[in-house]
């Protein structure tokens, strides 16, 4: 099996997991109670009965149902239900944008320094740097991101005034969000990798190694780290998708106008096509990274095979 | 009242020390100030020389105000607007034909420079002023018809959910429902570029102040085909103190100050930033940070926890006003056992609010005992001074003689347990489990307190599935009738299931006159009848809204209904 | 093998007729196994001796007792409330302060260490069992197989959770089991991942050709060699939805779908007390000690548990 064919064959399937993802999606969103124009202060029916009108909410379901299967066929995410007259792919952009870079540096951050950690974990197995990094690695697992960023954002931005208490208009801004944001990961991947290092230093071609002499450095580069490092890779396929699509909590907390947000604001206010855009928009890039991490796989383990099956 | 009197006298102490300081202030801290002011060269020109205000006060050189939007305005379209968000926004964008005097209460000239009113209260002709748009043009009579035919008409795409707050327009009705098809036969007609002449239903003594109103705002006749013409900062011609300058989704909104302006002297802010942060407990650290000039409500909101601790670590800055809205716990009067009135007239007597006050909502509210709060107009004066809501007393031993009775009249020995449904929010869910707490304490209640999703608890609610839920009431306009005609027979807000015709009739004679007094009794009779007489609902306490203001920050007003008027605030140097 | 030695220098004068046969199983001589049972007391041995092991297991103990009982020494109920009590500090009468509502915290930090165990641990479990046999079976198989359920995973991983929070929120009626389900419903997806990459890498290595070579069933061949060597990240990941269920619990109850207010969770408890953290410390610092407690503890007894579990730690 070539190449061409495996990716079109992964193509096929997640061409109909998207289809699959779309329909739950749109009927489940449709039975939930609620609609775009539910409020408190209520519209007269009148106006109401043209507003169901105007966005063929009155039509029935599977009528409404095809019609945004053809307008998706045709590329088009549609208008925002709430936020009037805004095309729902402006919306994906500008929220993504924010949440997208502010993501990308977490994932960096969290990587570097939880392979670090890790690895000096393994390496040290149970001295004292190991117990020492674990303690931080469970805390930072145990302890959720809003009260590291209530807490950083108290320390570093009020007491010490080293960063600004919230806002996204440069570099410094991105302090805080991203430590937050990577502080479980980071904790999660130093354990992940400290566990899987753990085992390959015992495995056997680690102690071939060894006894053909070859230097430590080179041991660990070409085989404890490309060997410990598969769980993360496992790991950070769908880290990447949710890290870059937002978190609600931190956008929350530090004002940052990203993806999360924006998506939880339109499911509060049952802005549908908003809903239908985000989510179309997080499963293929959830697909998109898992793929990737497939691929990944064969580097990282050259002896996976990917086409799989039970070749015996 | 003397609580209302020692607030005065503390506000007053604070505005006398905050000039002195201020006062002092300003000289040493003019040199400093100068060299870094040199890149704002001409905002302190203008501020400088324009302004002859009020003696020793100095004004800084940067002339940005920041400030906090907890949430972002769906649409900047005046048709299609419908939030508190967006009012504060629009206000400095657009003037309507006329502008709300929140110390005063009373609408002043706008755009109309003048105006007249026929005998019979129903017809107003608007004389308007030389103003232009951003962009040059002349404000014109037409600017208003078009933006009125906008919202009334049912065809505009979407259409505008506040339609209705057109409806006082003779024939505005008919046009959105289509009984009529010719415009022209709708109460609003330009008599030429700088006359517009409005015709309304009935008499409407509040008129004058709707039009102050964001529905009620002129558009200008680029909007005309071009759809999205509200969802960029390049296509929004405005008439207001200021112009949409910046506009990033979620993260930040910028209004400059328009030049063009008919009243431009007056503004002396040159930019206002608005940050988009939707978590008090952030916007209270970048205040006291000096990253906000302002924080807390109506924009904004300083956690409930922190209120007590704020008022007094900052007692200067600290800013509480009272608000015309309304708290209350309604009944599905529909359903056993609430369909008697002795039993919801007990829960009502049982809740503690100067407790609950005072140790839950911390906000310094005012206990409630009647529906419309006051801060509304009356006949003369405020309605609320001249009416007073003493429909009901908290006392425990009366109430559970009330409960005994009407549950003999049920047939029951006991209350059931009973379910409160709130929408998702802690300060909901404190004030639920504090008075589920009272009632079982005083009489013996068990009470499920219900969390819900907004909008289920919303659909909930409307479709009279639930048995206790709570519920808010903000003034539309300043009469008392915004609280009142929500209450009569199938009335689109009523979700109590309340059916009274004798109320009903109360409130369409109310509606029908144009005797200021008359119409101050025909709502107490209605306000008795559904509180005293028949308890649909329980009133817990009217709104005050609690703020913090940098003491050089000037300017800033809170009309009646709690909506924040930025256009004449200034920055003293500090 | 010494005692193989011994039989051999056994006296050899010995007669065919002394020679009966027993009956052998051939296939069952080529299975290369130690024996199971005593596999499990040898990690229990190993085990043993892990002090760090053995002490956080003995505080988790501790905590589940603490939380089953100590409310019962308390004269304070978990949802009464004193309001002219609030937000006291920590004092003889209330050990852990007081809430906003006036509340003993002392009661509903046990209390609601109570629910959250209940949820952290159930939904961990059910993870675990899940996620284990469908990672399982997506990287052994691998192919079409893979293919599908992979997809199916990604797709229930991708519709929007709080869509189906609130379709739960309209169909069930809030409660631990409510809430428990709204956990696990994606909840366990994580785990299948990490066991699908562990499993795809196992899977070729040359123990499993072996085992494979000498006519290993698929079953045994995951259950037996492929799993216990994934038992590492396994351990891991468990370990992290624990917390995970413990603040989402708090979150889904905020929402209104698990256990309601009064009733108390850590969760909750840290979530309501975060904005005051500075003015009424002890509110956050209690529960939120004590989840990190559990954590740890958790965590260390996990390690603990993978170094004698995992065979290949094995001296």
């Amino acid at each position: 099996m070539g190449m061409v064919r495996y990716v079109a064959n992964k193509l096929f399937y997640m061409l109909v997991s998207l289809f699959v993802l779309i329909s739950a999606t749109f009927f489940l969103m449709k039975a939930i109670p609620g609609d775009p124009f539910t409020s408190e202060k209520k519209v007269p029916p009148e106006i109401k009965a043209r507003l169901y009108e105007q966005y063929g909410l009155d039509k029935p379901l599977y009528h409404q149902y095809f019609k945004y299967l053809g307008d998706i066929a045709q590329g088009d995410l549609g208008v925002s239900m709430k936020r009037l007259n805004q095309d729902v792919t402006h919306l994906i952009g500008q929220t993504f944008s924010a949440s997208l870079k502010l993501g990308v540096v977490a994932i960096i951050v969290s990587v570097i320094v939880g392979v670090f950690l890790g690895m000096i974990a393994a390496l040290y197995h149970r001295k004292f740097i190991d117990s020492a990094a674990m303690v931080l690695a469970v805390l930072g697992i145990a302890v959720p991101s809003f009260v590291v960023a209530s807490v950083l954002q108290y320390v570093l931005a009020y007491k010490f005034h080293w960063v600004p208490v919230s806002g996204f208009k440069g570099p410094i801004y991105y302090i805080l969000p991203v430590a937050a944001l990577s502080a479980q990961p980071i904790a999660f991947i130093a354990r992940l990798t400290r566990s899987s290092m753990l085992e390959v230093l015992h495995a056997d071609y680690i102690k071939t190694a060894k006894a053909k002499g070859l230097s430590w450095a080179a041991i660990l580069s070409r085989h404890v780290l490309r060997n410990g490092i598969l769980p993360v890779v496992t790991y950070l396929g769908p880290m990447t998708a949710n890290v870059v699509t937002g978190s609600v909590v931190i956008e929350q907390i530090f004002g940052i106008g990203g993806i999360g947000k924006q998506f939880v604001e339109a499911i509060g206010v049952r802005d549908y096509t908003v809903i239908m855009g985000i989510t179309i928009f997080y499963g293929v890039l959830l697909m998109l990274a898992r793929f990737i991490t497939d691929i990944a796989y064969v580097f990282v383990d050259p002896r996976i095979k990917l086409t799989g099956g039970k070749e015996g | 009242m003397k609580k209302s009197k020692s607030l005065l006298l503390m506000i007053a102490i604070v505005l006398v020390i905050g000039t002195v300081l201020a006062g002092c202030g300003s000289n040493n801290a003019n040199n400093g100030n100068n060299a870094a002011a040199t890149n704002n060269a001409t905002a302190t020109d203008n501020a400088g020389t324009n302004t002859g205000n009020t003696g020793d006060e100095k004004l800084a050189a940067d002339q940005t105000l920041r400030i906090n939007l907890s949430a972002e305005p769906p649409t900047f379209d005046p048709a299609q607007a419908q939030d508190s968000q967006a009012n504060t926004v629009l206000k400095t964008m657009y003037e309507g034909l006329t502008r709300m005097n929140d110390e005063t209460g009373q609408a002043e000239p706008g755009i109309a420079e003048k105006w007249d009113v026929s005998a019979d209260g129903l017809v107003y002709t608007f004389h308007l002023r030389d103003a232009v748009w951003s962009n040059g043009d002349p404000v014109e009579a037409a600017d208003f018809v078009r933006a009125w035919k906008r919202v009334l008409d049912p065809n505009t795409d979407p259409t505008a959910p506040y339609a209705y707050q057109l409806y006082y327009l003779k024939n505005g009705e008919e046009y959105y429902t289509k009984k009529v098809t010719d415009f022209n036969e709708v109460g609003v007609k330009a008599v030429d570029a700088k006359t517009l002449e409005v015709t309304l239903k009935a008499p409407t003594p509040y008129f004058l102040g709707l039009l102050s109103f964001y529905t009620y705002y002129p558009v200008h006749k680029s909007v005309e085909g071009n759809a999205k013409w509200a969802t960029s900062k390049d296509t929004m011609i405005t008439n207001g103190a200021f112009t949409l300058t910046e506009w990033t989704t979620g993260q930040s909104l910028q209004v400059t100050k328009n030049e063009k302006y008919w009243d431009a002297a007056s503004i002396k802010l040159s930019k206002i930033d608005f940050s988009l942060v939707n978590s008090g407990a952030t916007e209270l650290l970048s205040y006291k940070n000096g990253e906000l000039d302002r924080a807390g409500g109506p924009t904004g909101e300083i956690p409930t926890d922190q209120i007590p601790i704020v008022s007094k670590e900052l007692p200067n800055e600290f800013v509480r006003k009272g608000i015309a809205s309304v708290y209350y716990y309604e009944f599905n009067i529909t359903e056993k056992p609430f369909d008697n009135a002795k039993i919801r007239k007990a829960l009502a007597m049982t809740v503690n609010r100067q407790v609950l006050i005072d140790n839950v909502t911390l906000g310094g509210q005012l206990p409630a005992y009647g529906f419309v709060p006051p801060g509304i107009a009356g006949a003369n004066g405020e309605y609320r001074t001249a009416v007073k809501d003493s429909y009901f007393t908290e006392d425990a031993e009366a109430a559970k003689a009330l409960l005994a009775e009407g549950l003999k009249e049920e047939g029951l020995d006991k209350l059931p347990t009973v379910t409160l449904s709130y929408n998702t929010s802690e300060g909901h869910k404190k004030i639920a489990l504090a008075i589920a707490d009272m009632w079982k304490n005083a009489l013996g209640i068990d009470v499920q307190t219900v969390n819900q999703e907004w909008a289920v608890f919303i659909e909930n609610r409307q479709n009279l599935n639930y048995q206790i839920a709570r519920a808010g009431w903000t003034a539309d306009y300043n009469d008392p009738m915004t609280f009142l005609d929500m209450w009569v027979t199938g009335g689109g807000n009523n979700d109590t299931g309340y059916a009274n015709p004798e109320y009903d009739k109360l409130i369409n004679e109310a509606k029908a006159s144009s005797d200021l007094a008359a119409r101050q009794e025909m709502f107490a009779k209605a306000e008795k009848m559904l509180i005293e007489d028949d308890m649909i609902l329980i009133p817990l306490y009217y709104y005050t809204n609690n703020s913090l203001t940098k003491e050089y920050l000037k300017g800033v007003t809170l009309d009646f209904s709690g909506a924040i008027d930025l256009t004449r605030g200034y920055l003293l140097e500090h | 093998m010494a005692s193989d030695k011994n039989l051999v220098s056994l006296d050899a004068n010995l007669k065919p007729e002394d020679f009966r046969k027993i009956g052998i199983d051939e296939k069952q001589a080529e299975v290369i196994q130690r024996e199971s049972l005593s596999a499990w007391r040898d990690s229990w041995q190993r085990l043993r001796q892990n002090k760090m092991a053995m002490t956080a297991l003995g505080i988790l103990g501790l905590i589940v007792l603490a939380a089953i009982f100590a409310p019962y020494f308390s004269k304070f109920n978990y949802y009464s409330n004193d309001l002219l009590n609030t937000n006291k500090p920590p004092s003889g009468d209330h050990f852990f302060g007081t809430d906003d509502l006036g509340r003993d915290i002392f009661v509903r930090t046990w209390y609601g260490a109570r629910i959250s165990l209940i949820v952290g641990l159930a939904a961990a479990a059910i993870d675990l069992l899940i996620g284990v046999i469908y990672g399982g079976i997506m990287g052994y198989f691998g192919g079409r197989v893979d293919n599908i359920m992979n997809k199916f995973s990604e797709i229930l991983y991708a519709i929007p959770y709080l869509l189906v929070v609130i379709l739960l929120l309209v169909v069930m009626e809030p409660s631990l089991g409510t809430i428990i389900l709204a956990l696990t419903i994606t909840g366990w997806i994580n785990m299948s991942w990490i066991v699908r990459g562990e499993i795809m890498q196992l899977k070729n290595r040359e123990f499993v050709l072996a085992s494979r070579s000498m006519g290993a069933g698929s079953k045994r061949l995951l259950f037996r060699h492929l799993l216990p060597n994934a038992v590492g990240p396994i351990i891991v990941t468990i370990t992290l939805s624990v917390p995970n269920a413990i603040f989402a619990e708090a979150f889904l109850s905020f929402l209104g779908l698990g256990v309601q207010a009064p009733v108390a969770s850590l969760g909750s408890m840290i979530n309501d007390s975060l904005t005051g953290w500075l003015y009424y410390p002890w509110r956050f610092l209690f529960p939120a000690i004590l989840v990190s407690l559990i954590m740890l503890s958790f965590n260390i007894f996990g390690d603990g548990l993978r170094d004698a579990l995992d065979p290949k730690l094995k001296k």
